[in-house]
């Protein structure tokens, strides 16, 4: 006996996609991506120039399908769902490096720069962590009051912790954070995502070429030696760069913000953050709340490069798929009472990292990170509240990486 | 019980040094798995199911009649 839809089972009008949470829900998916459920794990979708790329949303379901080499992550495949519209059926074809590759070229480029985000590596980085947090704190509690956690901690933490591990002056972080917001804007227009690109890569390729001429012990110094050794092109060693540095900011940013505003509605759960001997509550409510708020929204993309049997549905080659992560990370069939927030829970099985060979390099550092970030912000200012009303809070609908845009905070 | 690692698979996440330390750990250079016992005492067998289970890559097979 089966209650899921079988194959034929279709919505008479194809549903429209995306669509946007509910303005009274901000911490939850799209109502309307939740309600695709009811067609099985995965289903057609209109999205836009009209195609009609696959959306999945079952968390077994992208579990499989992000594990399997038939699913291709190639931008410039002529199927690949745009997660952003293209004007006038002009496809961008922004360079970032591996995330735009399959094996075995994405495995190439990827494990010259996996080495520094062994859990080893990134453990020793922890003790920095805390000092840089308690650097931002003591300046954000020496300054005006009420201010923006954005601003104050959020954004400039990760920023300072990629640049240090990249070999990027900090001093530049006006440039960089202004350009990496452009380029993950859905509202941006792909003339002002291309020149945040060119900005930033032409930036990327300056500073290779000053660790070729001095190189000292950070990541681009490295790629800079394999440039040398014949491996790597600058033109890689650049493109790599505007990953890392890009990849390293508004995702952990966005986190920072979003679990400190979660867990502000959650008193009880912020007090055992806040309280927390082992440092195993903490690990435990970082996960809890990657899985809750997902803030890598809007769907990883791929194109099918065969056909492909799932679910009592076939992908055709050619055809693209979007896998909603923030809709597998509310899937009662692995996370019971989904919408629930518990601290406690075993949130480990979540997909806010994504699956198979794509998962995000930069997690260790990401978890640390937040690890560090949530215990020391409550403990150094346990008087923190909200500055406006959650109403009025101006939250990311409309970009890539899901967010808020300011956070006013008081203590 | 046996462990064998798919090392082409692995991308480096770490999750099984975090969850069986004396079993797993990672390459200096690339982050890859590095297998550090293949057939560990009963007393790992429960941390060793948690990192097959939770690696991102599901790089980590297990053959418990062996």
């Amino acid at each position: 006996m089966t209650t899921s839809p079988v194959a034929d089972d279709a919505p008479a009008e194809i549903p429209a996609f995306p669509q946007p949470r509910a303005a009274a829900c901000p911490f939850d998916p799209s109502p309307e991506l939740r309600g695709l459920a009811k067609w099985g794990p995965l289903t057609r979708v209109r999205s836009w120039s009209d195609s009609t790329p696959w959306v999945v949303t079952g968390h077994a379901e992208q579990k499989t399908l992000l594990s399997d080499p038939r699913l291709s992550a190639d931008f410039s495949h002529p199927g690949f769902p745009s997660p952003v519209p293209h004007t006038g059926g002009k496809r961008e074809a922004t360079d970032l490096s591996f995330v735009g590759m399959d094996d075995p070229e994405h495995a190439r480029l990827r494990r010259m720069v996996s080495g520094a985000f062994t859990i080893k590596r990134v453990e020793a980085m922890r003790p920095v962590v805390r000092e840089m947090v308690d650097d931002f704190l003591t300046r954000m509690l020496a300054g005006p009051n009420p201010a923006d956690l954005v601003q104050a901690l959020a954004l400039p933490l990760p920023s300072l912790v990629i640049s240090e591990l990249l070999g990027v002056p900090y001093e530049d972080h006006a440039f960089f954070q202004t350009n990496s917001k452009v380029l993950v804007s859905a509202v941006a227009t792909p003339e002002e995502r291309a020149a945040a690109h060119t900005n930033l890569y032409e930036y990327l390729d300056q500073l290779v070429g000053e660790k070729l001429a001095g190189p000292g012990d950070d990541l681009l110094s490295g790629l800079g030696r394999q440039i040398t050794a014949g491996e790597l092109t600058r033109r890689e060693a650049a493109a790599m760069g505007v990953l890392l540095l890009l990849g390293g900011h508004e995702t952990t940013a966005n986190m920072i913000t979003m679990g400190t505003l979660l867990l502000l509605q959650h008193p009880e759960q912020l007090a055992r953050v806040r309280e927390a001997d082992d440092p195993k509550v903490i690990v435990s409510a970082v996960e809890e709340l990657l899985r809750y708020l997902s803030v890598v929204h809007l769907g990883r993309r791929r194109t099918a490069l065969e056909d492909i049997e799932i679910a009592g549905r076939t992908i055709r080659a050619g055809e693209g798929v979007i896998l909603l992560g923030e809709l597998a990370n509310r899937d009662p069939a692995v996370f019971p009472d989904p919408d629930r927030l518990d601290i406690g829970r075993d949130a480990r099985h979540h997909q806010a990292f994504g699956v198979g060979t794509h998962h995000c390099l930069g997690q260790p550092l990401a978890r640390m990170e937040l690890q560090v970030v949530y215990p020391a912000l409550f403990r150094r200012v346990p008087t923190l509240r909200l500055a406006t009303d959650l109403a009025d809070i101006p939250f990311k609908y409309d970009a890539v990486i899901y967010g808020v845009y300011e956070l006013p905070v008081t203590w | 019980m046996k462990i064998t690692v798919d090392e082409a698979k692995c991308c480096g996440a770490g999750q099984c040094v975090l969850i069986a330390p004396e079993v797993f750990d990672q390459r200096e250079e690339d982050g890859i798995v590095l297998l550090l016992d293949a057939e560990p005492a009963d007393a790992h067998h429960a941390a060793v199911h948690e990192a097959a289970t939770v690696c991102p890559a599901a790089a980590i097979r297990l053959n418990e009649t062996a």
